[in-house]
């Protein structure tokens, strides 16, 4: 009898690693394999027609350091993350509690909010240029109407960055919504009775019942939204370009335009390493403070 | 007061959904009026579709869209069957090492295939995938979200089924196949949505992946469309960019709810 | 395409083989990457160009592979050399020559010409078009779609100001003066491009100073030179003290848009824009060479043909037949038309297409003049990047978040950085 549980063991074994195998293969090939190569890689100096590749150990790091386009860079990207991250969760609770409550148009509202989600990030930048555009644009032209100069908002360091945090905003609040509305229909309509039955203002159940009812929900969210703040940079390659003068630069375009349009991929690699580190940061505050049971089973 | 509560929340509510498809309006207007008319806000102007016709002429767009489908199609078949697979081996075959591999993978939900594009990009090529469709979509195949999506799933198939089929002389995979794949079925559903939807809009990858008109996906070809060299037309970008993204919309207007349950189902679980 | 390309054209080689029985051996297949110009259809017309060529040359195939701007072009060329896709030529930008020649993967023409004939054709080109692609005594580039600079405004608006609508700004002070009188409320006197390309313009205002960025060498920037930092404080006061240009940067890509519907009076562009804005103007309008300080000038711009190393010797035989009849007069003379770039060679400005045009329109002769004042093209090793720093500055210097001298001086300071590893 135990044989038989041993091999029955043993098969289990084996079937468990055959159907892991196909995906373990790709993720060792796609993101395990990879980001070793990048550390290794982050340790070279670039190879030309005068000087071959060579080991420098944390020469390429040093560089970096020593770069200010490269603390620009990290500074512009604390600030997107900085602003788009609350912004566009508080943007989203309000638009949940609206999508959700008794109006009329309430399909037209959760509509409107959320269809920016299914739109390519190319395809909103494409939209919002046209919003921006100096003179020409949708902004101008209403600003004009009450007297306003024209303002040149991708074209000036203080407001470029800002206008590509409205889009991101803009494309991920709704998203966000759909999470909140969730958890909202989970709240049993008995509390919202008894807080009535109470006297408590509306208010007060929101604040008092809602929002911390929410809290695993928000803390969900604000990961996924952390996340987004160092990958959402497709919208950089048509509004700014990272301009002017690096203005609205985010870390991963300046991995991708040291790796592809300037063919450094030591510094391109180096980089990566960082950002793979504060990822796994996030990593960690996700597994230590997220409550286990309510996403992971 | 309290009586002009109800009014303030319509209003709120319905002020911020005008603001937030302004955008996509304005788009589809400009996309329907010449370029001059659109600048200067002439409401009465004539309709036209001139820029339609322009902006179609300028770009092989079926290939691009027929690019995209493929795309789209062949990262959600291996990702069926590979997550699939794997999730099952979490959920229901015991064996040693499983939770050590499993957080190996849910640590891939971090290390995001965009921020690896340098090293990805050297995989691909010595692969000799680099301009093909399947080197597109190969990173993203083997996703840890839908692995641990599918194992959630499976995890909540009652043992009882499980053990009936067994008894009645099925194989682990027979079984995989006539108890938990179908019963799985809604996941199936909102996994799909969700990657469609993401996949028919990501950029980056594509970007540096991709070469030629024969593998560009419809992000990447709009992008082009979009940065010639001596200076863009408003309408025509608008009427590109509405067609790309027309499928996908009405798409979304038509199973609207259905889509938004799916993405409930995905997000949380 | 499911898999790459180049297995499929070996599937439809193989299929051809089999259906006819025929030898797919006398078949040569170029791929060439290439970036357009302005919007629209002009794809077409470089596909109309290639089928001609396939017409006259049935053992050749050609994959042209238009890849969007400059940039891209060249990212999405070296992309697939390094990975391994067959490249036998390119367009890409003229200043890209000293980095293709550093990453060793372009050939010179002189080691692929062989006949006197051959020579002759080199020889045929505007010298000034040339300029950028003669590094180290061998020719690297050979010029396809080549700009100057040019001053296109609007006599509507000029003849409204009281000015001679034959008459633009031939100097610095005429530029301010003239610039003053047609600047009203809502609309501007002149705009320079600021994002895209500013190095380019930046280049111009420089040369008319009379100080050019960068010595011969590919080495050598002269940024913080007092006439350089001179010119972008003359370029920044434009809007600062001036009035005539609007305040922070002016966008390279609505600029076009911005002219048509009369926000300036004057717009400085490349001339590979002259077809659109004559198919587009509503008003009466003017080119005219850019006006000088000490000098009169402009860099040339835009793309030339590149040879890859890495290709058979037919392979380059094909190419180097193809380029030949893309730049020969009749074809030169045809993209002139088509877009407003220049004709390339003095030959092409005397076929009978060309020469109707011009007289018709004289406005499409003004590049070619200017070519006499004409400079190469700013470009260094590390040019990507010397080239970014550089148009930092001037974005910081034009945007107030800097003073010219500061910003230019770490953009010296940068270049000499990057340049020190080539010394």
């Amino acid at each position: 009898m135990s044989k038989h549980a041993s091999l029955e063991r043993r098969r289990q074994a084996i079937y468990g690693w055959l159907l892991l195998g196909p995906a373990g293969v790709l993720l060792t090939t796609f993101a395990f394999y990879p980001s070793i190569a990048t550390l290794w890689s982050s340790l070279f100096s670039r190879g030309t027609r005068r000087k071959p590749a060579e080991f420098v150990g944390g020469e390429n790091y040093t560089d970096l350091f020593a770069d200010p386009t490269f603390w620009l860079v990290v500074k512009n990207n604390l600030i997107y993350a900085a602003a788009t991250i609350p912004i566009s969760i508080i943007i989203a609770l309000a638009m949940a509690l609206w999508a959700n409550s008794k109006i009329p148009a309430k399909g037209f509202v959760r509509t409107a909010y959320f269809t920016p989600t299914v739109l390519p990030m190319i395809a909103a930048a494409n939209l919002w240029l046209f919003f921006y555009t100096p003179g020409l644009g949708v902004l101008d032209q209403i600003g004009s109407l009450f007297g306003l100069p024209s303002v040149n908002w991708l074209g000036q360091p203080e407001t470029a960055l800002w206008a590509v945090i409205i889009v991101t905003i803009w494309k991920e609040a709704g998203f966000f919504m759909i999470f909140y509305l969730a958890a909202l229909q989970t709240i049993p309509a008995d509390l919202k009775e008894a807080a009535d039955i109470e006297g408590a203002s509306r208010w007060t159940y929101t604040r008092r019942i809602v929002l911390p009812l929410l809290m695993p929900t928000t803390l969900f969210i604000m990961v996924n939204a952390m996340i987004n703040s160092v990958k959402l940079i497709d919208h950089l390659f048509i509004l700014t370009k990272g301009g002017p003068s690096d203005a609205s630069k985010l870390i991963l375009y300046y991995i991708w335009e040291m790796a592809f349009a300037f063919f450094d991929a030591p510094h391109a690699a180096a980089m990566t390493i960082l950002v793979l580190l504060v990822l796994g940061i996030i990593a960690a505050i996700q597994f230590l403070l997220i409550d286990k049971r309510t996403h992971y089973q | 007061m309290r009586r002009l509560v109800p009014y303030l929340d319509t209003f709120g509510a319905v002020a911020l959904a005008i603001i937030w498809i302004a955008p996509l309006f304005f788009a589809f207007w400009a996309a329907f009026h010449s370029t001059s008319d659109a600048v200067n806000f002439n409401l009465f102007s004539p309709w036209t579709l001139d820029n339609f016709r322009t902006a179609w002429e300028g770009a092989p767009w079926l290939r691009y869209f027929l690019n995209t489908f493929l795309l789209v199609t062949v990262v959600l078949i291996g990702q069926f069957i590979l997550t699939t697979l794997a999730g099952f081996a979490f959920a229901q075959v015991k064996f040693p090492g499983r939770d050590i591999v499993f957080i190996l993978v849910l640590l891939q939900l971090f290390i995001l295939p965009e921020v690896l594009i340098v090293e990805n990009y050297a995989m691909v090529s010595r692969l000799g995938l680099f301009d093909t469709i399947v080197g597109v979509g190969m990173p993203y195949m083997a996703s840890a979200f839908g692995i641990f999506l599918m194992r959630q799933s499976f995890k909540s198939v009652p043992i009882e089924l499980h053990e009936a089929a067994r008894v009645e002389g099925c194989s682990l995979f027979g079984i995989l196949m006539r108890v938990y794949v179908p019963l799985a079925k809604p996941t199936y559903l909102a996994y799909a949505l969700v990657s469609v939807s993401t996949h028919w809009n990501n950029f980056l990858w594509p970007l540096i992946v991709t070469n030629s008109p024969d593998t560009r996906p419809l992000t990447v070809g709009l992008s082009i469309f979009g940065a010639p060299e001596n200076g863009v037309d408003i309408s025509v970008i608008s009427a590109a960019t509405i067609m790309s993204i027309a499928p996908l919309l009405i798409a979304f207007l038509v199973f609207q709810r259905q889509f938004v349950q799916a993405f409930l189902r995905a997000g949380i679980k | 395409m499911f898999f790459s390309t180049h297995k499929a054209a070996m599937l439809a080689g193989a299929t051809a083989l089999a259906s006819w029985g025929l030898a797919a051996d006398a078949e040569t297949e170029l791929t060439m990457y290439y970036p357009i110009a302005v919007g629209g259809a002009l794809t077409e017309v470089v596909d109309g160009i290639v089928a001609d060529f396939e017409a006259e040359n049935p053992d050749i195939k050609v994959n042209a592979i238009y890849s969007g701007n400059y940039d891209d072009t060249r990212v999405r060329a070296l992309s697939a050399l390094n990975s391994g896709e067959p490249a036998q030529l390119a367009v890409m930008f003229s200043i890209d020559a000293y980095d293709l020649i550093e990453q060793d993967i372009v050939v010179a023409f002189d080691d692929v010409i062989s006949s006197d004939e051959d020579r002759a054709w080199l020889d045929g080109f505007y010298p000034a078009l040339m300029a950028n692609g003669k590094i180290e005594g061998k020719t690297w580039g050979v010029p396809f779609q080549r700009s100057t600079i040019v001053a296109y405004y609007n006599k509507d608006m000029f003849r409204e100001a009281g000015l001679d609508p034959e008459k633009a700004p031939t100097s610095w002070e005429e530029l301010v003066s003239m610039g003053k009188a047609l600047t009203k409320d809502d609309t501007y006197g002149v705009m320079i491009p600021s994002t895209g390309y500013p190095y380019w313009m930046f280049q111009a205002l420089a040369i008319q100073n009379g100080k050019e960025l960068m010595a011969g060498d590919g080495l050598t920037t002269y940024f913080d030179d007092p006439k350089v930092v001179e010119t972008l404080d003359f370029w920044k006061s434009l809007s600062a003290e001036h009035g005539i240009m609007p305040e922070g940067t002016v966008e390279w890509g609505t600029l076009r848009q911005a002219f048509l519907e009369g926000q300036t009076a004057m717009m400085w562009h490349s001339t590979g824009n002259l077809t659109a804005v004559k198919n587009n103007a509503s008003f009466d309008f003017g080119v005219a060479m850019l006006p000088g300080n000490e000098r009169l000038g402009s860099p040339t711009g835009g793309g030339n043909f590149y040879l890859f190393k890495d290709t058979t010797d037919e392979e380059k035989a094909a190419a180097l037949k193809l380029i030949k009849f893309m730049t020969a007069p009749e074809q030169a003379a045809e993209w002139s038309i088509k877009t407003g770039y220049m004709g390339v060679s003095p030959a092409a400005y005397e076929t009978e297409k060309l020469a109707d045009y011009t007289t018709e329109f004289p406005p499409a002769l003004v590049a070619r003049n200017q070519l006499e004042h004409a400079v190469a093209e700013f470009s260094t090793f590390e040019t990507a990047r010397v080239r970014d720093g550089l148009n930092n500055a001037i974005q910081a210097a034009l945007t107030g978040t800097k003073s010219a001298a500061d910003a230019l001086g770490e953009a010296q300071a940068a270049a000499e950085r990057l340049l020190k590893d080539y010394q």
